[in-house]
């Protein structure tokens, strides 16, 4: 008996009970949509993930100042300001691992130019921190480091705050006011999308650090900065560089042994590794309970193929009669139960693959629909058909022919 | 001439919870290639298991069973098979044809188990309709086509592969007097002209009248061979 006469055997039966085969394909459809919607949102996510680590940057510490104690209450971190600029500047000329170091000075504040305004995000640094975040300018240049020595009142600006106040305008060379003062926008930044945090990182302007400190923000000592950013020479100079930050900073703040820093460095890549490892935590997670219905559905062609071969005992005895043997009958029932499973499994990816296209067009991820996934799901759905037709279809090759022709 | 069937001490016990139920006793019987027997007796005379191992399709308790000089008593189920299929024609009271396939398909089944060539199947099977006279009839379902028409579909579905012997359990059981006539004309052609071994399960005295021979189960046991 060849494959292909048993395969139209096998369509032909189930087409007898069309409502039934759909009910119990129904178990896989939904099975193997599930499977492949849960990895294609992992995937994505992860994607995701990864895109907004490259958006960061690689190799990056974070070095903020420490918790303040002032008799025995601690008031976390950044609560007593003690890094400076030039805590910045010693890090990349003594510290080796480090490639470049930025401090920054962030503070929010209200810019006006001509009739429209806007609040946003306004950071003092210096040309190091293009270089950490890999961030080019769109138009215009960078300040460099003499804008920085000079506290001249020039702006980079990010491509939000662009269409929120220049509209179609052509913001090179514009006068923008910030806190009443005029700064020269020399530069717009090129668009860097969303943070990990889910902040719009292109609504945000940049100015010389020291034009931020004396100018518009005021220091509570000079030359204080909230944060330094640093970027290590390789990923594996990141633990050196680290110990050599905190080793140069201690020193730099005349820290004796035994007390405790007045700063923290965080491994900014690590934490994003961590990101990425939870997110795919996370999709395998989904996965397992997406294919947990596909067990179930499993379960449904188990239970529909008992049925049928109880229905059709009477014609079993008649195909034993005229010669079918065991094996013909056990490949019958089997391959009716993959039939059902790949058409299943074959609907299931369509519909997962349109699910996935939804979610992720409503999450704003881009499609990450693997061919592995789909090609996965069929075969597991194949495989689902065989582990669970296999019982049923034995149960009917055993049946002895003279019982199945006496059988009403 | 050599008997096609030749059994010996033939018996069958069922196992009926704990009584053991004996379905044949002991019968020996030799029925020669080229005879009509008619099988008769009461129900529950044993008659019914007997065909059933003659047919291959059960197999004896104790006793031997040569079938065409070979014996099949022992054989693995899967040769039981391939002997059903090849040497054997079946023809049953409720036809057991498939509801759901054409007559044509229904007489091309045995085919499907013998490795037979798809071209070859249409063909034989049309003219194995064409032998019982359903050559127009072969696209319509069992459901469309009359009690006589479907049991000569069956015939046809037992003559696909040329058999040496015909088993036949009751095959008017379920036809009026008119298709009784025309299907018994349509065994005796097939034994005097095709030289078939007919072996005929029946109840009824005109039925068996056709039958060369007339062999009585009564109790397991064959109580008249005539």
């Amino acid at each position: 008996m060849n494959t292909l006469s048993t395969v139209k055997i096998a369509v032909n039966a189930l087409s007898i009970n069309k409502m039934r085969s759909g009910l119990t394909m129904l178990g896989i459809i939904i099975g193997v949509a599930a499977v492949i919607a849960m990895i294609s949102v992992g995937s994505g996510a992860r994607e995701q993930i990864s895109k907004q680590i490259e958006s960061i940057g690689s190799n990056l510490l974070m070095i903020l100042p420490g918790a303040a104690t002032s008799g025995g209450l601690r008031m976390g971190f950044g609560s007593t300001p003690t890094l400076t600029s030039d805590d910045a500047k010693a890090i990349a000329q003594e510290v080796p691992d480090a490639a470049y170091a930025a401090p920054l000075l962030p503070g929010t504040a209200q810019v006006v130019y001509g009739n429209q305004n806007w609040s946003t995000v306004i950071t003092g640094t210096t040309p190091s921190f293009f270089d950490i975040r890999d961030w080019p300018v769109e138009s215009g240049a960078i300040f460099t480091q003499r804008d920085v020595d000079g506290a001249t009142k020039v702006a980079l600006v990010g491509k939000t705050v662009v269409e929120n106040l220049f509209g179609d305008e052509d913001p090179l060379g514009k006068i923008i006011r910030i806190k009443k003062i005029p700064f020269k926008v020399i530069g717009v930044l090129s668009r860097k999308g969303q943070s990990p945090i889910g902040q719009d990182q292109d609504d945000s302007i940049y100015i010389p650090v020291t034009t931020a400190q004396k100018k518009l923000f005021g220091t509570a000592f000079p030359g204080m900065v909230r944060i330094i950013i640093v970027k290590a020479v390789s990923p594996t100079a990141l633990k050196d560089a680290e110990k050599n930050i905190a080793a140069l900073l201690r020193q730099r703040h005349h820290i004796p042994t035994g007390r405790e820093d007045d700063f923290t460095v965080r491994n900014l890549t690590e934490m994003m590794a961590a990101a990425e490892e939870s997110a795919k935590i996370m999709s395998i997670l989904l996965g397992s309970i997406a294919s947990v219905s596909l067990i179930v559905g499993g379960i449904g062609i188990m239970n529909i193929m008992l049925v049928s071969v109880t229905e059709r005992t009477r014609e079993i005895g008649i195909r034993m009669a005229v010669g079918a043997r065991g094996g013909d009958i056990l490949m019958q029932f089997l391959i009716e139960a993959v039939v059902l499973a790949v058409i299943g499994g074959s609907i299931g990816i369509i519909l997962g693959v349109i699910g996935s296209w939804f979610i992720s067009h409503f999450a704003g991820w881009g499609i990450a629909i693997s061919p592995m996934a789909i090609l996965l799901s069929f075969g597991f759905s194949a495989a689902v058909g065989v582990f669970f037709g296999f019982y049923p279809a034995r149960k009917a090759s055993l049946l002895a022919p003279v019982e199945c022709l006496r059988y009403e | 001439m050599s008997p096609l069937i030749e059994v010996e001490n033939l018996v069958k016990i069922y196992r009926m919870g704990n009584v053991d139920f004996h379905a044949v006793r002991g019968v020996s019987l030799a029925i020669d290639e080229g005879e009509f027997v008619a099988v008769m007796g009461a129900s529950g005379s044993g008659k019914s298991t007997f065909m059933n191992i003659i047919g291959c399709l059960d197999k004896p308790t104790a006793g031997n069973y040569l079938l065409d000089g070979q014996e099949v008593a022992s054989l693995s189920k899967d040769k039981l098979a391939g002997i059903r299929n090849k040497k054997i024609g079946f023809v049953f009271q409720s036809f057991n044809l498939l509801q759901r396939m054409s007559a044509l398909q229904n007489v091309e089944l045995p085919l499907l188990y013998n490795g037979s060539p798809v071209k070859d199947r249409k063909i034989r099977a049309l003219a194995a309709l064409k032998s019982v006279g359903l050559e127009d009839r072969a696209y319509h379902r069992p459901s469309q086509l009359s009690g006589g028409q479907q049991q000569r579909v069956a015939i046809a579905r037992a003559l696909i592969n040329n058999p040496a012997l015909i088993l036949a359990d009751e095959p008017t059981g379920n036809l009026d007097s008119q298709a009784s006539a025309e299907l018994m004309t349509l065994f005796t052609k097939l034994n005097k002209e095709n030289g078939i071994t007919i072996v005929m399960v029946t109840h009824e005295s005109d039925i068996a009248a056709y039958a060369d021979r007339h062999v009585y189960f009564k109790d397991g046991k064959v109580v008249k061979d005539e």
